[in-house]
């Protein structure tokens, strides 16, 4: 079958097969940075935006997402740099490999909600797994990339 | 994983219920456990082109899309001002948002899943599926329906002022639950559910006028124990049924004595 969806602010269309996953389809078109985990659902290293919620693009049939509009980190390079700076600052990372979905969802927090405290961010981040580290590095960047942001604004 | 042959973006549910009737074919619903499977599907048929995405609410009810998303029932401020909130609290250990962007409620009811918080949590509400055949059934009675290939098409929550409690019990957080328990106090009911026993979740319908003897701690637990025991539990890699039972029994406590503190008196 033939689909078309937006992918990072651009029209494609192409063939697939009933079955071809989100995650495959735009790895094929390039965004390497979703990846596949784990394959039950629970790492959130795939997390894309689909008509800007968070989603699981290992569980999401291409199919589905027809139509709609799909972002990952590679259309939204500038915020995604932006925060990285303040994960670089605390050092937060080591091997990285779950940063794209991680910030991708930190991305999606920012704008869904406001002034979140530490138990709604760890709640709201919950499904975003990092087997280096122990979150604490992650949490002070999120929190000073909040503040910097309310800054902004006030 | 699964395979699938053909997707059906459905037109109607008459449409999605004629492609249902093929014994090789199955609805969508966020795909979260049927991709686990091995499964493999002549036609999937997806309802998310059916506008059943909505959480409408009258006076005397909600009215839940079966394709709503766990986190748009999570996040519903109306539905979760009802209800003490137990709706929200079952939902918000699962995994992650962008899990719970995905998992649909119709998928979580019809599969009838051992594990299921939110059965669990709405087998003790006033709650009643809508099939596309078999009309309105409350989930009392559809727990105990094979499953079939009708087609779920609404949650519906009656509103009354009954206060609950929703606890799980997890080894860790966003894992599925040891144990998923339900509580709820109408007028003159006491509801008592379990799930993730790990079977799928059942219910117990308590007289109110029952609990009058239990006044001291020990009546409590007493109760407590043997009201546990009225539920089946077994045994996985995440606990024992004798200790499922016993977190039965505290969580029967704690219950009691929350629901005594948000409804006694008023």
């Amino acid at each position: 079958m033939v689909i078309k969806m937006w992918l990072n602010g651009k029209l494609i269309e192409d063939v697939i097969d009933a079955d071809t996953l989100l995650l495959d389809f735009v790895r094929k078109h390039g965004c390497y940075s979703v990846k596949r985990g784990c394959e039950t659902a629970n790492c959130g290293l795939c997390t894309v935006l689909l008509d800007e919620k968070p989603v699981l693009s290992c569980s999401v049939l291409a199919a589905r997402a027809a139509e709609r509009r799909v972002e990952t980190l590679e259309g939204v390079r500038e915020e995604a740099e932006e925060f990285g700076g303040f994960l670089a600052d605390q050092g937060a990372e080591q091997c990285g490999f779950c940063s794209p979905g991680f910030i991708i969802n930190v991305l999606a927090m920012s704008k869904e909600l406001e002034a979140p405290s530490e138990d709604e961010i760890k709640a709201y981040l919950s499904g975003n797994l990092c087997r280096c580290t122990g979150y604490m590095g992650q949490l002070r960047a999120i929190k000073s990339y909040l503040d910097q942001k309310k800054a902004v604004v006030s | 994983m699964i395979r699938v042959k053909n997707y059906v973006r459905a037109a109607s549910l008459e449409e999605a219920y004629q492609l249902n009737q093929k014994r090789t074919n199955v609805v969508l619903g966020g795909m979260l456990w049927l991709k686990m499977g091995k499964r493999s599907v002549q036609t999937v048929i997806d309802l998310s082109g059916l506008g059943l995405d909505q959480i409408e609410e009258d006076e005397e009810k909600f009215i839940i899309g079966a394709m709503c998303s766990l986190r748009e029932l999570e996040v519903n401020h109306s539905l979760n001002s009802c209800y003490d909130g137990v709706i929200k609290e079952s939902l918000q250990h699962i995994v992650g948002v962008q899990f719970r962007n995905c998992a649909t409620i119709g998928g979580s009811i019809f599969g009838r899943f051992g594990f299921s918080d939110i059965l669990t949590c709405l087998l003790t509400l006033d709650t009643y599926v809508e099939l596309y055949q078999g009309g309105l059934v409350s989930l009392h009675d559809f727990i105990k329906l094979p499953r079939d290939n009708d087609i779920l098409v609404r949650i519906i929550i009656r509103k009354d002022r009954r206060s609950a409690v929703y606890q799980s019990f997890r080894r860790t957080r966003t894992d599925f639950p040891i144990l998923a328990s339900a509580a709820s106090f109408t007028e003159d009911k006491l509801y008592l559910s379990f799930g993730a026993r790990p079977m799928k979740a059942e219910v117990l319908e308590i007289n109110r006028s029952d609990l009058a003897d239990i006044n001291t701690e020990e009546d409590f637990k007493n109760f407590a124990r043997d009201t546990a025991k009225k539920f089946k539990y077994g045994s996985n890699m995440r606990g024992s049924a004798e200790y499922r039972e016993h977190l039965a029994a505290v969580s029967i406590c704690r219950a009691l004595k929350a629901l005594e503190e948000v409804s006694y008196g008023n």
